[in-house]
């Protein structure tokens, strides 16, 4: 007898019917559209799409639809020419509070979209996307160690009871700054004050200079600016990749190039000023407390702040003036969240110990007092002066949080005051890291699928027929039994991109031809099983035992194989990068797909033919 | 249809010392090629500019080729793209030009071809495979074999059909790096994942036939070792040769109708089905044969319980 339980048959036609439905999207193909998000990355609400579609409407730029995703609204357009008019039109009408980016959006009907089903995106290589290259001013990251020293010099030096006259920086003959030379009154004991430098820095050069001007030189070797520079390269490459990853791109590409640069490409990105924005700003908070004695008034008619306060302006422009001392900085931060507090949306903060340790001196001292939060942020801004382009360093520095110190806290609290998006944005830009150094956008472009559209025209059609004329084989071959294998092979093919796309894995070259290679072997599973009952029909098995038999002893050879393959599939996912990574992925679904398909896919049909009480007498298997 | 009616019995493992030899001969020709002449590496690996351009006239492939040579670029990777008049070029970058120093001797380039021609704008292009790419594809690669090579000792009780499954594993990939030198065809980033799918079917392949090897023995654990290869062999060859024919279709597809860019991708995946055939014949069983396989190394005492069942 060929049975099959019933149970089986539901889980094959489940899982079907469930892939076919998640897979579905994929075969729409997507369509031009514009990406529209509110410059303080709120939510777009009803008010501000109304505001879009009129803004389109208006210029007479028509559009298939229009919704909203997450944040952000998409625009959809039947061509390129309408999409590029509609970003016209809305940059034009909305350029204060929106911004704008040309993108690409799914085709498939908006069912799918709301409940999550979306298409598997394409990598770099089949669809282009965004590459920016950054320099990394390494010299600065060995002027912060330097700086570091200093403090730790200074203290030491304080603590010991050995008065300085002076702290001067000291450079390489190639202009980096890599030490600091103390200079003392005269009569000093300058190996005692080696010593006491020595104690908090001990891995750096110390040279005493005897003579009209003593002084001790502390200098960074050759060595450790190098090992310096490279780690500030290893930082910020670290802190790209976390913010690449945050921002939710699929497969971003983080590179060095050459010594100081990094290079970032972000697939299927073609504009967005908002990526730009995130992984381009050197952002850092500062604790401070408020000025409360002098007038704010006062400071800004005289344009000037009193002594030991300084100027500073919260984002709505008002004024408001902040002690000099600083409680607390980013570098000391250990990590950072959003939250919902009373107050609204905001981050919670945690401190290491010794900024703990500050804030709580700080906060016994001033409850009731307000304190700020000033963000600090570092971007690079062109501007044309006499008719150049120049290029200048831009500091904001602007008062996020002001707020009453109502109790007495140490190393964790929150940050209020700001909106939902910004919240998050915040956030992630204090979790991902400081940068090690200041990094600045060289060179920004879309660039093109790799491939072509043409070359990736004629590869979906060369595999397309390849497909076809396979099936057509494996009937001629099979008869029956070939045409349940071709069945079985399609729904292999829909199983995989149904998986894949659950994954969001993005599909690149090697992903398809991870897709090969796994229809390669889920026609190999399909031939080792009939090849088996074609054996067993040969020694005379009659012929619903010959497709029992074929399933049981072909069983043994397909899981090795398949686990064989598997293992390698697993390492190189593990292991692998890029489009390495990209084709593991492919390969070990495929592997589990195709096992599926063959192992109960096939069995399943070829029982719902041949089984039953009712004995076949001869099987079509050619 | 079938391709053998009957049960076919050749004698596969008597004339392996001929097989070994081209193998050694071919491994060897593969290493030279690739040390004396190198691969013709993409600027997946070097990074660069990719131009586009459009010959109303039509395009010559060769003298636009001479004539980007002539404005300075080293071995520029001229194709013709989908018809006779689009063409694409990959230049390799040249220290100290910035992009629009590039764009300006590209066009003159061009133009001095033929001045009726629409250049799109220059694509600047990262290096695809950096040194941390490399060296996490050597880790993986490596880490690979080691498995590869336990579990087979694992699921056959011997190390003589792992090292004989590593070998084959190690062959194929290198007789297309020789081919890829020979050839010149640019190698990128697509064949590496050829590659990859090479080794992953040769595995499969030599897999297979050990499978039946276990159960000839498993029938007759008197069978010289020889004939079980042989006829392992020749038991499972309709589902070699059903399985490779099926996937050449497919993959011969992808290089006649595929498109120049996956070229070098279709390439090293027909050499490699190919080699993976006869690796797993001729390598990977015959290595395991001069090892000394026997049928007790692969029933030790007890006959291994049968690990799986059907689902």
């Amino acid at each position: 007898m060929l049975e099959f339980a019933r149970w089986k048959y539901i889980v094959v036609s489940v899982v079907a019917l469930l892939a076919l439905l998640i897979a579905a999207p994929n075969f729409f193909g997507e369509d031009a559209a514009l990406q529209v998000a509110r410059k303080d990355r709120a939510k777009i609400d009803d008010a501000g799409r109304k505001a879009v579609e009129d803004a389109l409407k208006a210029k007479g730029v028509t559009f298939r639809r229009a919704y909203v995703d997450g944040e952000r609204m998409m625009v959809l357009f039947d061509d390129g020419p309408s999409q590029l008019a509609g970003r016209d039109a809305v940059n034009e009408a909305l350029s204060e509070g929106y911004v704008s980016a040309l993108a690409r959006a799914p085709r498939a009907p908006d069912i799918f979209r709301k409940i999550g089903l979306k298409p598997m995106p394409l990598g770099l290589d089949l669809r282009g996307g965004l590459y920016l290259l950054y320099q990394v001013d390494v010299n600065d990251a060995v002027r912060q160690l330097v700086d570091s020293y200093e403090q730790d010099y200074r203290r030491a030096l304080t603590a010991a009871n050995i008065p300085f006259n002076d702290a001067l920086p000291l450079n390489t003959g190639s202009g980096v700054n890599n030490g600091v030379r103390f200079t003392f009154p005269a009569g000093t004991d300058l190996s005692a004050a080696r010593d006491a430098m020595r104690k908090v820095v001990t891995d750096v050069g110390y040279n005493i200079n005897d003579g009209a001007s003593p002084s001790v030189d502390a200098e960074l070797s050759d060595t450790q600016v190098t090992e310096r520079q490279r780690s500030a390269i290893q930082q910020n490459m670290t802190s790209l990749r976390n913010r690449v990853g945050e921002l939710g791109v699929t497969e971003p590409e983080v590179r060095q190039q050459g010594i100081e640069r990094i290079s970032v490409a972000l697939p299927g990105i073609d504009n967005s000023a908002e990526v730009k924005d995130i992984l381009g700003r050197v952002a850092t908070l500062e604790f401070r407390l408020s000025d409360v004695t002098n007038s704010v008034e006062e400071a800004v008619a005289r344009g000037r702040a009193p002594v030991g306060s300084r100027l500073y302006y919260h984002r709505n422009g008002r004024p408001t003036l902040l002690k000099r001392e600083i409680i607390a900085t980013g570098d000391q931060l250990v990590d950072a969240n959003t939250t919902v507090t009373q107050e609204g949306p905001g981050v919670a903060i945690r401190l290491n110990a010794q900024a703990g340790d500050e804030m709580l001196r700080i906060t016994q001292a001033n409850l009731g007092r307000p304190m700020a939060v000033v963000l600090i942020e570092k971007t690079r801004e062109k501007s044309i002066v006499n008719g150049q382009e120049v290029e200048r360093e831009v500091t904001k520095q602007e008062v996020i949080s002001e707020a009453t110190i109502r109790g007495v806290f140490s190393n964790q609290f929150n940050i209020t005051g700001l909106g939902q998006g910004e919240a998050r944005d915040l956030a992630l830009l204090m979790r991902s890291g400081q940068l090690a150094a200041k990094q600045f956008l060289v060179s920004e472009r879309p660039i093109g699928a790799s491939l072509g559209q043409d070359n990736i025209r004629s590869g979906v059609r060369a595999l397309i027929i390849g497909s076809a004329a396979l099936f057509v084989f494996m009937i001629f071959y099979y008869h029956l039994f070939g045409v349940v294998a071709s069945i079985v092979l399609a729904g292999n093919v829909v199983l995989l991109t149904a998986l894949l796309s659950l994954m969001k894995a993005s599909l690149s070259l090697p992903g398809i031809a991870g897709i090969l290679l796994t229809v390669g072997m889920a026609v190999d599973a399909n031939v080792i099983i009939y090849e088996r009952v074609r054996e067993e029909l040969r020694n005379g098995v009659s012929p619903q035992a010959s497709i029992r038999a074929g399933f049981e002893k072909a069983w043994s050879a397909i899981w090795d194989s398949n686990v064989t393959t598997g293992i390698a599939g697993l390492i190189l996912w593990v292991f692998g990068t890029g489009p390495i990574r990209n084709f593991a992925i492919v390969l070990v679904l495929g592997i589990m797909t195709s096992m599926f398909s063959a192992m109960l896919g096939s069995r399943a049909l070829l029982t719902l033919i041949y089984g039953g009480a009712h004995k076949p007498a001869k099987l079509s298997i050619g | 249809m079938e391709f053998f009616h009957k049960a076919t019995n050749f004698p596969f493992m008597a004339t392996r010392r001929i097989w070994y030899t081209l193998s050694i001969a071919l491994v060897v020709a593969s290493l030279a090629l690739y040390f004396t002449r190198g691969l013709n590496l993409s600027v997946d690996f070097t990074g660069g500019t990719v131009v586009e351009a459009s010959y109303s006239g039509g395009a010559d492939v060769e003298k636009v080729r001479h004539a980007l040579e002539g404005a300075g670029f080293h071995e520029p990777a001229v194709q013709s793209f989908g018809n006779s008049r689009d063409i694409s070029a990959r230049l390799a970058p040249i220290e100290g030009l910035n992009i629009d120093d590039v764009r300006g001797k590209v066009e003159t380039a061009l133009r001095s071809v033929d001045p009726d021609v629409t250049i799109k704008p220059p694509e600047f292009v990262g290096a695809q495979v950096g040194d941390e790419l490399r060296n996490s594809a050597i880790l993986a690669l490596s880490l690979t074999l080691v498995l590869v090579f336990f579990y087979l000792i694992f699921r056959f009780h011997t190390w003589r059909l792992s090292t004989g499954a590593i070998l084959a594993l190690l062959h194929d990939p290198i007789l297309i790096i020789g081919w890829f030198a020979l050839s010149q065809t640019p190698f990128d980033l697509a064949v590496v994942a050829a590659l990859l799918a090479v080794v992953g079917y040769s595995l499969n392949d030599t897999i297979i036939v050990f499978d039946r090897i276990r159960e000839r023995f498993e029938a007759n654990r008197r069978l010289e070792t020889r004939l079980a290869l042989d006829q392992s062999i020749n038991q499972t060859l309709s589902r070699t040769i059903m399985t490779k024919v099926t996937t050449l279709i497919v993959v011969v597809a992808l290089l006649v109708l595929g498109g120049s860019a996956l070229r070098g991708f279709s390439e090293a995946l027909v050499i490699g089905i190919v080699a993976g055939t006869y690796s797993s014949i001729y390598i990977s069983s015959a290595v395991a044969l001069d090892l000394g396989l026997k049928a007790e190394h692969v029933f030790p005492v007890v006959r291994s319980k049968e690990v799986d069942s059907l689902p």
